[in-house]
């Protein structure tokens, strides 16, 4: 299953290739990471994603506490959250494909962000889910270069992860 | 005011450290003079970084407290990390600094510079780098306090040769306390996970006590004893467990495992409740897990709680410090109006008893001594005697470890030293010497054989310069035998690279090289005596080169990929 970790992070030297290590000596897979300070200067947030079943996922949530710079973490899965990736994509535009794509664009509520005579560069966000079904109504032939940040998320309502 | 130099080392001193296994370089030669203008904390100059690390590892597994290391820069790191693998794998605290490059040269690839923090990334429990001098006191108060507490583990403090330099000088102040907000070791277990596993303990009808590295590590020996004694019931330890209980005792079924007895492993596979405690479920002790103790309810006590199900899953999973949960656990059983099922004790006693007399190793002699030939086994039954079983025991790795492992029985914790997680060959004669540094008069024996001792030979100088009396015994079967083993297993005899054509030094002469004693055995009839002026000779190194039957195998064998029972008993008999 498909399962999003949230992790408040030392903001020191090697620690995110701790993180990163960790993941390659134990043989876990990362599908995407982001990493980025928070408004503590001393902590980052890191969101990763990751396959595993549940007693995989019990052994990489086990090992990332282990690890002395992760300070707390939380598996956003486990309860209802929101999710968020953003994607920024240039696609062919040009003829009657121009007309087209900019209703898709309108459709999955993105904005053209760049354009020339044969291309527009789009932004869009939302969950990932929303950036592959995009992608696949945009078409292959139509893509030239994708750019995705991969996921962030918080939990809904009340939880937080924080100090 | 301190230098950055001076700093470290005076840091060490408020730390406690009294030992410090090293080697110099270009890198840390600012540090090395800061050695040099004080006495209280003692180098210990090795021959190669390798032994420094398991030197420290050893004085540490000995001792209790943390060992600690000093290497230069590139290749002096490079060569401690085989050491500090050796620790990872076993938990073992320890503490090693090494020098780095300039600050403005990191990235360059200046001379002697090696990523360390990024190459000993998997096989430490956290490093640091210093950025500034003012951060050292704070840096190793933490790198001591991580190293010792929770699941204890080696850490790594990578120093720029630019931050001791003697030129520039900070206030110094040892901070008297640790706080890390990311950091807070498991001590006391969960309460109500306690009262569940007592009352699954007192339930049991076939109980067994599996008991690992961790009793030892964490001091807790006379708790499990008393567990033991007060309960009746039967323990087996791992191979880092071993001394946890006292090999001679009566409730002791000898080590389970892959080399384990028939007793202890059958009794495994037979029970109904195990308590496994301090250890992790090897893949050398659990053999195939879908086949592991198919009737078994597991209660798991460990401080890490990535330990517990991560093989084998717990039924009840108690994180925790062991002497604080076997505490706990003997007042509750004591408090308790329930006991344990006599009649079903009696009946399990009476069926484990029947092994012990089938098959088991320490009922009669399983090898056989009809033959010329000096067989390892005999040898260490020999030493044992000798020594009284009150030696400290460090193995290097392959057949003879195991042979020290079944037939010297410790009686007390911290006896038996050896690398079990990684096997790293080598090991035996620096952890003697590291050993030998922390208890100058007590009895050290370095069980090894023709292969393992020249993985770290070197380290015989070593002796001679700080006076090690340490005792080599080398189980000469002329072989890689444990290779050797698994090639007549599995190969049908074809001993790929195993043998040394003639090649061997006169082990004898070489120790006589270095200022030692050499002793030659050939014949059954003279070991005792020869090992007995061997331990007479109290102020001396003394190596000694015991011909043993190169046949010889380890048994009992597990059968690969099979559960614990199934063993082979010797090369015409299996379960
Ligand atoms: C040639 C060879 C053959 C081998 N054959 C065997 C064999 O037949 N049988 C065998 O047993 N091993 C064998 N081994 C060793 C094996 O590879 C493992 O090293 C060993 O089984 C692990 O022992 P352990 O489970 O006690 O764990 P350790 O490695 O000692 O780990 C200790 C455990 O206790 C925990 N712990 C530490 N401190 C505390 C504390 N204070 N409180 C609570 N928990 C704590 C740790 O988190 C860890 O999980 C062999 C090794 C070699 C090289
Ligand atoms: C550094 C290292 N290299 C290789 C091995 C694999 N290995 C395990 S036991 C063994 C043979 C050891 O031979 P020896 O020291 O003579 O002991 P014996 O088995 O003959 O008693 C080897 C090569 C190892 N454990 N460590
Ligand atoms: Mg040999």
């Amino acid at each position: 299953m498909r399962r999003i970790i949230s992790v408040l992070l030392e903001n020191a030297p090697g620690a995110l290739s701790r993180v990163v290590g960790l993941f390659s000596q134990r043989g876990y897979n990362i599908e995407s990471l982001t990493v980025a300070p928070t408004e503590d200067e001393t902590l980052s947030r890191l969101t990763l994603t990751t396959v595993g079943d549940d007693h995989k996922i019990e052994q990489i949530t086990k090992h990332l506490n282990k690890l002395i710079d992760v300070v707390k973490l939380v598996d956003l899965t486990e309860g209802s959250h929101i999710e968020r990736e953003l994607m920024l994509i240039k696609v062919k535009a040009s003829g009657a494909q121009r007309a087209e794509v900019k209703r898709c664009v309108d459709i999955f509520r993105g904005q053209i962000v760049d354009v020339t005579s044969t291309l527009y560069t789009i932004q869009i966000t939302g969950a990932s889910d929303k950036l592959d079904a995009f992608l696949q109504a945009v078409g292959d032939a139509a893509i030239i270069e994708v750019v995705r940040t991969g996921v962030c998320g918080i939990s809904r309502g009340e939880k937080v992860l924080s100090l | 005011m301190l230098s950055g130099g001076d700093m470290l080392i005076r840091a060490l001193k408020d730390e406690g450290v009294e030992y410090l296994f090293g080697y110099p370089g270009g890198a840390a030669l600012h540090i090395y003079d800061a050695i040099f203008r004080q006495s209280d904390v003692k180098h210990i100059l090795v021959r190669h970084e390798q032994a420094a690390t398991h030197a420290a590892d050893a004085y540490s597994r000995a001792t209790g407290k943390v060992g600690s290391v000093l290497v230069t820069s590139g290749p002096g790191a490079t060569n401690a990390i085989t050491g500090i693998a050796t620790a990872y794998m076993d938990s073992i605290p320890m503490v090693v600094i090494s020098g780095q490059v300039m600050s403005h040269l990191i990235g360059e690839d200046a001379f002697q510079e090696t990523d360390m923090v990024g190459i000993s990334r998997p096989i430490v429990k956290h490093s640091f780098m210093v950025k500034h001098a003012s951060e050292i006191p704070d840096i190793v108060k933490k790198a001591y306090y991580i190293a010792s507490t929770g699941r204890p583990g080696p850490v790594v403090i990578d120093v720029p040769k630019d931050i001791t330099s003697p030129l520039y000088t900070f206030p110094y102040e040892y901070p008297e306390k640790v706080k890390m907000r990311s950091y807070n070791p498991a001590t006391r277990g969960h309460s109500g996970q306690i009262k569940k596993a007592v009352q699954l303990l007192l339930g049991a009808k076939r109980p067994m006590i599996y008991s690992g590295g961790g009793v030892v590590q964490g001091n807790a020996s006379h708790l499990l004893k008393d567990l033991v004694d007060l309960l009746n019931y039967p323990v087996t330890n791992t191979l880092m467990g071993l001394g946890a209980y006292p090999g001679t005792g009566k409730n002791f079924l000898g080590m389970l495992g892959m080399h384990g007895t028939y007793e202890a492993n059958t009794a495994m596979h037979h029970s109904d409740v195990i308590l496994a405690v301090g250890a992790r479920f090897d893949d050398r002790v659990t053999n195939a897990v879908s086949k592991f103790c198919p009737n078994a309810k597991i209660i798991h006590i460990d401080i890490d709680p990535a330990s517990i199900s991560k093989t084998v899953v717990a039924d009840v999973p108690i994180v925790g410090a062991v002497d604080s949960v076997l505490s706990e656990m003997l007042s509750l059983i004591k408090e308790s109006d329930e006991k344990p099922d006599a009649q079903a004790l009696a009946a399990w006693w009476e069926q484990i008893n029947d092994w012990r007399e089938r098959h088991g190793i320490y009922t009669q002699n399983r090898f056989d001594t009809t033959g010329d030939k000096i067989k390892p086994q005999e040898v260490i039954q020999a030493i044992w005697e000798v020594t009284k079983g009150d030696a400290y025991v460090t193995s290097d790795v392959g057949q003879h470890q195991m042979f020290a492992a079944q037939y010297y029985r410790f009686d007390k914790p911290r006896r038996w030293i050896n690398s079990g997680g990684l096997g790293t060959m080598g090991f035996g004669l620096p952890a003697a010497m590291g050993v030998q540094v922390a208890y100058r008069d007590a009895t050290v024996v370095c069980v090894t054989g023709e292969g393992s001792i020249q993985m770290c030979i070197q380290e015989l100088s070593c002796c001679t310069q700080y006076h090690l009396p340490v005792k080599i015994i080398c189980l000469n079967n002329q072989a890689l035998g444990m290779v050797r083993q698994w090639q007549d297993m599995q190969y049908s005899g074809r001993y790929a690279e195993s043998l040394y054509e003639d090649s061997l030094p006169d082990f004898i002469k070489l120790a006589e090289a270095y200022g030692h004693v050499g002793i030659r055995v050939t014949k059954r009839e003279e070991l005792k005596q020869k090992l007995e002026e061997c331990f007479a000779l109290k102020d001396r190194v003394v190596f000694m080169d015991i011909m043993v039957d190169q046949s010889e195998h380890v048994y009992p064998m597990q059968v690969a990929q099979q559960s614990m029972r199934d063993m082979i008993l010797s090369k015409t008999e299996r379960t």
